[in-house]
């Protein structure tokens, strides 16, 4: 369930070690709580920051309707902390439909290479008071920053439409923020914040990343990995669909004979 | 990419469609596949050209729709030609040289298909075509049953030759079709067949609408035979169909067409039993009526003012 963990049992005194044999049944919350304690009591051989999530996997079953992940952790010391999720980057193909001769035909269309299929950030404080507009640049903290660039053409008005527009669209489907989500802070060093997944969440391998965050500029991170994976009988033949196009087509067509041919059976006696 | 039914996900009749990625009721599903399979039965038309509009009025994204259908067109089509077989209703030959136009029409099919795909056209496409064939169908058909219904009460009997040659028939690459009892240019039916097969290819139907009228009567062919022979071809067509856009454009959902034939063939044997009972003029101009009201949906579609012209597309990997 969790690697921070692992290296928080070491060096521990009785009390705190002894609840060691958390199963990974236990209530996602509870455990964070008490890895949160464990760090807070061990902060001489602590790194700068240390985070963790609740749960590393989110699996896609057949009722899936969206999931929440806690990612929580501490820092050595007053500082703010900013969270970064970042979605598998794809080729993204954004249409603008216009009316032609009484229809709306796409009539341009802008590639977008390398965006990030889902986006998320969340921050202790406003990103503009606790990062400069450099570091905040250079890190992706936030929408505005995350270098949506389409291909081959130089920035205009009109290509500004489109990367609004890209936003726009993935907001609505909840994949991008609206707004840059609450880190919230117990005490000085404990942190904690709730990372949304839509049911709609794209599959692959996400990266969270955690920045510490002093005087306007990044002083530490970490980064980790979440991965988002369909599972089910779902998932298996939408992968067979795509490893195997052509066999899967055959055995479509032959399944569909079959039930054809079953079909035809009741029809003959009758 | 959407998911529909979100408030349903609870439902246990909910069936998620893995590669259309939507939630559909799987009552929905079989009702769809009934009310087709009804009208193949009263009718004896694929019911196809309505099948995929619905899919997508429905939800399903409009390429796995097509895709789809094709795939569910296959079964559809095996039980239909078993019982015309077994009368003998069936020209091979005919069906065997339609078929060699309906394979290159269809590989040329899935090629505009990809590349319309590629432009972002498709389902525009896909929506114009279904409005331009279903507006002339319905409007056909409810003329023709508007005239049938005037007539019924001057039962004139109108007798026409066996087949009327025209100058189609007298292209080179003349072959006898014994079965069918013609001897016209092998050229009519591959170009008929090919035609077909690209509108099987962009629109996931059997095109049985317009196959049988031009097997009547631009071939000539005698009327027994021509459902048979067009159900054996479209078989292999639509076979092709789904194979090339499982392998091309990976939008086949087979747990989709499963569930549809399973509907389908529920559908059909009511059909087949109130279309011997009913009055056939009255239900074709309902049939007439909802093909024209399909049409109106797609078209009203199109010209509806979107809420955000703007739409995003990214490759599935």
């Amino acid at each position: 369930m969790s690697r921070g963990s692992a290296k928080t049992y070491t060096g521990l005194d009785p009390m705190t070690a002894r609840p060691c044999r958390l199963g990974d049944r236990t209530s996602g919350w509870y455990f964070g709580l008490v890895a949160l304690i464990l760090f807070w009591a061990a902060p001489a051989r602590a790194e700068a920051l240390v985070a963790d999530l609740t749960n590393h996997l989110i699996a896609i079953t057949t009722g899936f309707t969206g999931a929440s992940v806690v990612l929580f952790g501490a820092i050595d010391g007053p500082g703010d902390v900013a969270v970064v999720v970042k979605g598998p980057e794809r080729e993204m193909t954004v249409r603008r439909k216009s009316r032609i001769a009484g229809i709306w035909v796409n009539s341009q269309e802008v590639i977008f290479a390398n965006v990030p299929s889902f986006y998320f950030v969340a921050a202790s404080r406003p990103l503009e008071d606790i990062v400069s507009p450099a570091t905040a640049a250079f890190y992706r903290l936030g929408v505005a920053n995350l270098e949506l660039k389409p291909e081959g053409l130089t920035p205009s008005h009109a290509v500004d439409e489109f990367v609004t527009a890209l936003v726009r669209t993935q907001q609505r489907a909840r994949l991008f923020p609206s707004s840059v989500s609450k880190v919230n802070f117990i005490g000085e060093r404990l942190f904690r914040t709730m990372i949304e997944f839509p049911s709609n969440v794209p599959t692959g391998t996400y990266l969270v990343q955690v920045f510490l965050v002093r005087d306007k500029d990044v002083v530490g991170g970490q980064t980790t990995p979440l991965v988002v994976s369909k599972v089910g009988i779902d998932a298996d033949v939408f992968g067979f669909a795509g490893r195997q196009p052509a066999l899967y087509g055959a055995i479509a067509v032959l399944t569909a004979i079959v039930a054809g041919w079953l079909a035809s059976l009741p029809f003959r006696s009758a | 990419m959407k998911r529909q039914h979100e408030a349903g996900a609870s439902y246990i009749m909910d069936i998620y469609l893995p590669i259309a990625e939507v939630s559909v009721d799987v009552f929905i599903l079989l009702g769809l596949g009934g009310a087709v399979g009804f009208l193949t039965g009263v009718f004896g038309v694929g019911g196809g050209f309505l099948l995929t509009p619905l899919l997508i009025f429905i939800g399903v994204p409009p390429t796995v729709a097509v895709a789809s259908s094709a795939n569910q067109l296959v079964g559809a089509s095996v039980s239909g030609v078993v019982g015309h077989w077994r009368r003998g209703n069936v020209d091979f030959k005919m069906g065997s040289v339609l078929l060699v136009g309906g394979l290159a029409g269809s590989v040329f099919g899935i090629w505009i298909f990809t590349l319309l795909k590629r432009l972002g056209q498709i389902e525009l496409t896909i929506s114009l075509c279904y409005v331009i064939l279903l507006g002339t169908l319905g409007a056909l058909m409810m003329v023709e049953s508007i005239y049938a219904q005037l007539r019924v009460h001057r039962p004139g009997v109108r007798r026409r030759k066996l087949h009327q040659h025209n100058w189609m028939h007298g292209l080179p690459l003349k072959a006898r079709f014994r079965r069918s009892r013609l001897y016209i240019s092998a050229l009519l039916p591959i170009g008929l067949g090919f035609v077909v097969g690209v509108f099987s290819a962009i629109l996931g139907i059997g095109g049985g609408f317009i196959m049988v009228p031009a097997m009547i009567y631009m071939l000539g062919m005698p009327t027994a035979i021509v459902p048979g022979t067009s159900l054996l071809q479209i078989i292999f067509v639509a076979a092709n169909v789904t194979l090339l856009q499982a392998y091309t454009n990976r939008t086949v959902d087979a747990v989709l067409a499963l569930v549809l034939l399973v509907g389908g063939v529920i559908g059909a044997r009511i059909g087949s039993r109130f279309g011997t009972r009913l009055r056939g003029d009255q239900l074709r101009l309902l049939l007439a009526l909802l093909v024209l009201a399909v049409a109106a949906k797609l078209a009203f579609d199109l010209t509806v003012r979107p809420s955000d012209p703007y739409s995003i597309a990214w490759e599935k990997t």
